[in-house]
């Protein structure tokens, strides 16, 4: 749904920041470089979001300091209403790491990221494969045998009940898993990534934003889902 | 008025902290200690007549203290 659209062909996207958010200036990086396009900051402390947005990215880091649980206080926030309405509009969110943690907890995304099964922080490059789905990020990465993406996170082991997990693997919402063997959380079924029923809502524990040079760990397999994002804003 | 919230973790949901605090207290010695769970207290202190309150903290429990898709809450008067 493209409503209000800037007078370039680029989306309008914009980037909630919240206090603890670490992620948003690699964010704002990736998507300047890469595609021309400057990311629209939004505070924490606005009610609502801007009315020209086609797409939104909720960034990693700590907000709140993670307090009560990874992303429990950000979402209770006021602004957090109206990204639930920006959903139900049926335009696109990408939550990435603690922005996954927000989208669970504000049940626009199942289930919930617990803390890794190691009980460490873990901070390394993941390889991550793509599960079966017939949804627009599947078809957008269809091929790709696996991407090199980090991961950096004290809480996201994903976990779903039984019945949960069935339906997310029936309804083919399951985007990516790491790779067998690899799981760096303890994370139920491998999961690393999962989609709405929509198709539109994207939250995952590694950092694509993290992974657009080759400077940046060898890898710019992260520009492949960034690429996948822009097209679910597009469409 | 105060509450007390005791929030947690599902049975079905590994707690790792309590798995390394006993693992941790094991590796001293204490090999009689099976098993350690770790929940979190709240005390909520609220301004308002009992049964309200009551409701106000079992509110305040479920939709913010515990995330009931991986936890349990109890709630009790001070």
């Amino acid at each position: 749904m493209m409503s209000q659209r800037n007078s370039t062909d680029r989306p309008n996207i914009g980037l909630v920041v919240f206090p603890g958010s670490n992620c948003d200036a690699d964010c704002m990086d990736a998507f300047k470089r890469h595609y021309d396009i400057d990311l629209q900051i939004i505070p924490h402390q606005n009610t609502a979001l801007p009315s020209n947005l086609d797409g939104l990215i909720i960034p990693g880091g700590f907000s709140y300091g993670d307090y009560l649980r990874g992303g429990a206080l950000a979402s209770h926030v006021p602004l957090m209403n109206s990204v639930s309405d920006f959903a139900k509009s049926g335009r696109s969110i990408l939550g990435i790491c603690n922005g996954f943690q927000i989208l669970t907890e504000l049940r626009l995304l199942p289930g919930v990221l617990l803390k890794n099964e190691s009980g460490r922080f873990v901070c390394e490059q993941s390889e991550l494969v793509l599960a079966d789905g017939k949804s627009q990020y599947h078809q957008q990465l269809a091929g790709v045998e696996r991407l090199c993406v980090p991961v950096a996170h004290g809480e996201g082991r994903y976990f779903i009940d039984p019945e949960g997990l069935k339906r997310l693997e029936d309804q083919g919402q399951v985007l990516f898993r790491y790779k067998t063997g690899t799981n760096p959380n303890g994370a139920v079924s491998d999961i690393a990534g999962i989609i709405d029923e929509s198709g539109k809502i994207l939250g995952m524990m590694p950092h694509p934003e993290r992974a657009t040079d080759q400077v940046m760990g060898g890898s710019e397999d992260g520009l492949k889902i960034l690429s996948a994002f822009l097209t679910t804003v597009k469409s | 008025m105060q509450f007390e919230v005791i929030v947690e973790l599902k049975r079905e949901v590994l707690d790792t902290e309590g798995r390394a605090i006993q693992s941790s207290l094991s590796r001293l010695g204490h090999s009689d200690l099976k098993g350690v769970s770790v929940s979190k207290r709240f005390v909520l202190e609220l301004d308002a007549k009992e049964t309200d309150a009551l409701k106000k903290a079992e509110m305040l429990a479920s939709e913010y203290l515990a995330n009931p898709v991986s936890e349990t809450f109890t709630v009790r008067k001070l």
